[in-house]
C-alpha cells in the first residue's frame, strides 16, 4: 500500500528566553493509508507538537524544519489559503481537550454546517435540508439524531466525544489526527469510542494517527505504533511485536509500567524524569535512565534503523549496529 | 470492637433537576450502606463509571451537601450536625484531594501562603514551619523549591503532592481522594499511588479513594465498592471483587479495560447506553423506591425478576457481597 503521509527530517523547536526547546528532533515517519498508527510516549515527549506540526497549527514563532508530505505535497512549504483546504478538509484533527472544543453557544448541528459551508460541501440554501444527512452520521457514530439539535453543555463527556468526531467526519478527511482521544473518559466509554474509531477505519477507510500515553489504549486500537521519548522516535513496529517482543529498554519499560490485574505486584513507576529539551544529553537521549545503558550510549547519539521489514529500532544495544 | 471511623446507613441524595410543581428529581445515590473500620487505616476505593454518584458520596462525607434520606455517622456523630456545630474540627480531621491540581490552588498566590493560609485557618498552634516543611518532605517534595513558586510553576504531579501534603500536615484521619491521579501521566501515576499507600501504612490514615480506574483501584485498596447509577452493584474485598466479580456490570467493566495484548479484541461491541443512562436515575416521586434492578436494561442475563425485585446485597463469601438476582 502506498504512504499517505511521509515524514522527514522534521524538527520543531520551540523558541524561548532560555534558547529552544527540541521538541521534535529529526523525526521520521511513514503512514500507509487505511493504518491505524499510534504514537506513545510520555509527557513532554513531543508527541502533540508533532501532530500540529503535521497540521501547521503551531504558532509562528516555532522553528520548523523538514519534509511533512502529504500524498507527495509538502504541507509545510504549501500557501496559507491551499494549506486552508486541506486542514481539516483532508487531514482532521481531534484536538487533546476535544470536550472543551465544542462552543457552548452554539447547537451541535449549526457547528458542523459551518464548517460544511466553509469548505464548500454544502450551498448556502441547502443549509436548511442537511438536518437529515446529519442525523445519519450521528447515528453511525452511534448518537442518536435528536442530538444534533442539542447545546455542547446537554451531552455528558462520551457523548460530546462524539459528537466532535462527527465534526470531523462531516467534512469526509483521508486522515485524522486524534490527539488523547479518551484520556478523560472513563473504561466504559473509552471503550465505546475505541470501537468506534476501529469502525471508521473498516468502513471509511480512514487513516488513524492516534496519540496517548496509555499503553492499553494503544494496544486495543492500533496497527502500528511509533514510541517516542525526548523528541526522537525510539521504536517502530507492528502493535503485536511492539508488545509481544519489545526490543528497546524505553519500551520494555513503558510497558512494565502498566498496571496489571489478577496479579498483586509492587507498583511499577518510571524512575527519573523526562530530559530537558533545552539541552538534551549528549548521546542517546534515554541513557540517563536506561538500565541497560553502555559507554558508547553516552558519547554517540544512535540512529533509527530498520532491523526488519516495518521495524525500526533506535539504539546502540539492540539494534542494527550491536550485531556487527 | 471499636467504633467505626464512617458508617453510611441507607444513604441517598435527590438532585431536584426541573420542575415547579410537577417536580423531577434525580436520584444522584441510592440507599448506599458501608462502613470504613475504625481500628487500622484503610484504603476504601468508590469505583464505577461517570454518572455513578461516586462524587456525590465524596461530597456528603466532605460535609459539602447533605444526604436527602439515611445517616452519615463519623466515629459514631452524625456529619451534618458535626459540620454544623464543630466544622473546624470535622474538616480537620476528613480531608480532601481533588482531581485537578491546578483548579485547586489560587494562581495569584505563592504555594507557600497556600499552605501557611491553611494552618493558621486551622489554628495549627506548633512551629508551622517545621509542620510544613515535615509534610512535604514526606511527599519527596523540596520544600524550598515548592514554597516560593506559583502554581503554574510546578508540573502537575508536583502540584497533585503539595495537595496531599496540604491534607496530610493537618495531620487528618480520613481522606477523601476523588480521582487524584487521572490528570497525570500514566508515568508518574504509580509514584502518586504509592505515596498514598505510605500515607496509610506510615501515617494511619485512611482513604476514600473514587475512581473509575479499576487497575489503579485494585493495587491500592484494601476494599472496593462498585457503584452503578447510586446503588452499590458488588462490595467487598479488593483482590476478590476484581479477580473474581460476580455482578455483570463489574464483569463489564473489568472487561473494558484496555489491555497491553494486541490479541485481544472485545468479543461483541458494546450495547448503546448513552440514551438510557440519562433518563434512570430520573424520579418523579422523592419516595419513589424504584423495586427493580437498575442494571436491567443493560444487563445480558435479566429475567422477570429483575424488573419485579430490587436484589439486595447479599453476601456471597466472606467480605464479598453482590446485588444481584442470580446470586
Amino acid at each position: 500500500m502506498e504512504n499517505i503521509l511521509e515524514i522527514s527530517r522534521l524538527k520543531v523547536y520551540y523558541n524561548t528566553a532560555l534558547g529552544y526547546v527540541r521538541a521534535v528532533d529529526d523525526v521520521d515517519l511513514a503512514i500507509k493509508k487505511g493504518e491505524i498508527f499510534g504514537i506513545a510516549g510520555e509527557s513532554g515527549c513531543g508527541k502533540s507538537t508533532l501532530a500540529k506540526a503535521i497540521l501547521r497549527l503551531h504558532s509562528p514563532s516555532v522553528y520548523i524544519n523538514g519534509k511533512v508530505l502529504f500524498e507527495g505535497i509538502n504541507l509545510l512549504t504549501l500557501d496559507e489559503n491551499k494549506m486552508r483546504k486541506i486542514r481539516g478538509r483532508r487531514i482532521g484533527y481531534i484536538p487533546q481537550s476535544a470536550m472543551n472544543s465544542l462552543n457552548p453557544i452554539m447547537r451541535i448541528k449549526d457547528q458542523i454546517v459551518d464548517a460544511m459551508e466553509d469548505h464548500g460541501l454544502i450551498k448556502k440554501n441547502e443549509r436548511k435540508n442537511i438536518d437529515s444527512k446529519i442525523g445519519e452520521l450521528f447515528e453511525e457514530i452511534g448518537l442518536q439524531k435528536r442530538w444534533i439539535n442539542a447545546y455542547p453543555h446537554e451531552l455528558s463527556g462520551g457523548m460530546k466525544q462524539r459528537a466532535i468526531i462527527a465534526c470531523v467526519l462531516s467534512l469526509q478527511p483521508d486522515v485524522v489526527i486524534a490527539d488523547e482521544p479518551t484520556t478523560a473518559l472513563d473504561v466504559v466509554v473509552q471503550r465505546g469510542i475505541i470501537e468506534l474509531l476501529r469502525n471508521l477505519r473498516d468502513k471509511m477507510n480512514i487513516t488513524l494517527i492516534i496519540i496517548t500515553h496509555d499503553m492499553g489504549v494503544q494496544a486495543m486500537l492500533c496497527d502500528k505504533i511509533a514510541i517516542m521519548y525526548g523528541g526522537k522516535i525510539m521504536e517502530i513496529a507492528k502493535v503485536s511485536e511492539c508488545f509481544n517482543d519489545p526490543l528497546h529498554p524505553y519500551t520494555k519499560m513503558l510497558i512494565s509500567a502498566i498496571p496489571k490485574l489478577g496479579v498483586k505486584e509492587k507498583l511499577k513507576f518510571l524512575s527519573g524524569s523526562p530530559p530537558d529539551l533545552r539541552n538534551p544529553p549528549k548521546g542517546c537521549r534515554f541513557y540517563p535512565r536506561c538500565p541497560v545503558a553502555m559507554e558508547i550510549c553516552k558519547k554517540k547519539e544512535p540512529i533509527l534503523e530498520m532491523v526488519e521489514p516495518g521495524r525500526f529500532i533506535s539504539c546502540h544495544l539492540c539494534g542494527k549496529g550491536a550485531n556487527s | 470492637m471499636e467504633t467505626p471511623l464512617l458508617i453510611a446507613e441507607h444513604l441517598t441524595k435527590d438532585f431536584h433537576i426541573e420542575g415547579f410543581i410537577r417536580r423531577r428529581y434525580l436520584r444522584a445515590v441510592d440507599d448506599v450502606s458501608f462502613q470504613i473500620r475504625g481500628d487500622k487505616p484503610t484504603i476504601v476505593s468508590l469505583i464505577g463509571e461517570s454518572g455513578s454518584g461516586k462524587t456525590t458520596i465524596g461530597k456528603m462525607i466532605l460535609g459539602l451537601i447533605r444526604p436527602s434520606y439515611g445517616k452519615l455517622l463519623y466515629e459514631g456523630q452524625d456529619v451534618v450536625k458535626l459540620v454544623k456545630k464543630k466544622s473546624l474540627e470535622y474538616r480537620r480531621n476528613v480531608q480532601a484531594v481533588f482531581q485537578d491540581p491546578y483548579a485547586s490552588f489560587n494562581p495569584f498566590y505563592k504555594v507557600g501562603r497556600t499552605l501557611i493560609k491553611t494552618l493558621k485557618k486551622f489554628k495549627v498552634s506548633s512551629n508551622l514551619d517545621d509542620v510544613i516543611r515535615e509534610s512535604l518532605e514526606f511527599l519527596k517534595l523540596r520544600p524550598e523549591q515548592i514554597m516560593d513558586a506559583y502554581p503554574h510553576q510546578l508540573s502537575g504531579g508536583q502540584l497533585q503532592r503539595v495537595l496531599i501534603a496540604r491534607a496530610l500536615m493537618l495531620k487528618p484521619k480520613l481522606i477523601v481522594a476523588d480521582e487524584p491521579v487521572s490528570m497525570i501521566d500514566a508515568s508518574l501515576r504509580a509514584s502518586i499511588l504509592k505515596l498514598m499507600l505510605d500515607l496509610k501504612e506510615k501515617q494511619g490514615i485512611s482513604i476514600i479513594y473514587i475512581t473509575h480506574d479499576l487497575s489503579t483501584a485494585y493495587h491500592i485498596s484494601d476494599e472496593v465498592i462498585a457503584l452503578y447509577r447510586g446503588r452499590i452493584m458488588e462490595m467487598g474485598d479488593a483482590s476478590s471483587v476484581i479477580e473474581k466479580p460476580l455482578h455483570p456490570y463489574v464483569k463489564m467493566l473489568i472487561e473494558s479495560i484496555p489491555v497491553p495484548d494486541p490479541n485481544r479484541r472485545w468479543k461483541e461491541n458494546l450495547r448503546l447506553k448513552e440514551d438510557t443512562s440519562e433518563t434512570i436515575s430520573i424520579i418523579r416521586k422523592k419516595d419513589d423506591q424504584r423495586n427493580y434492578c437498575i442494571f436491567k436494561k443493560l444487563c445480558p442475563y435479566a429475567f422477570e425478576r429483575c424488573s419485579k425485585e430490587k436484589p439486595e446485597l447479599a453476601e456471597v463469601e466472606k467480605n464479598h457481597r453482590v446485588a444481584c438476582h442470580m446470586y
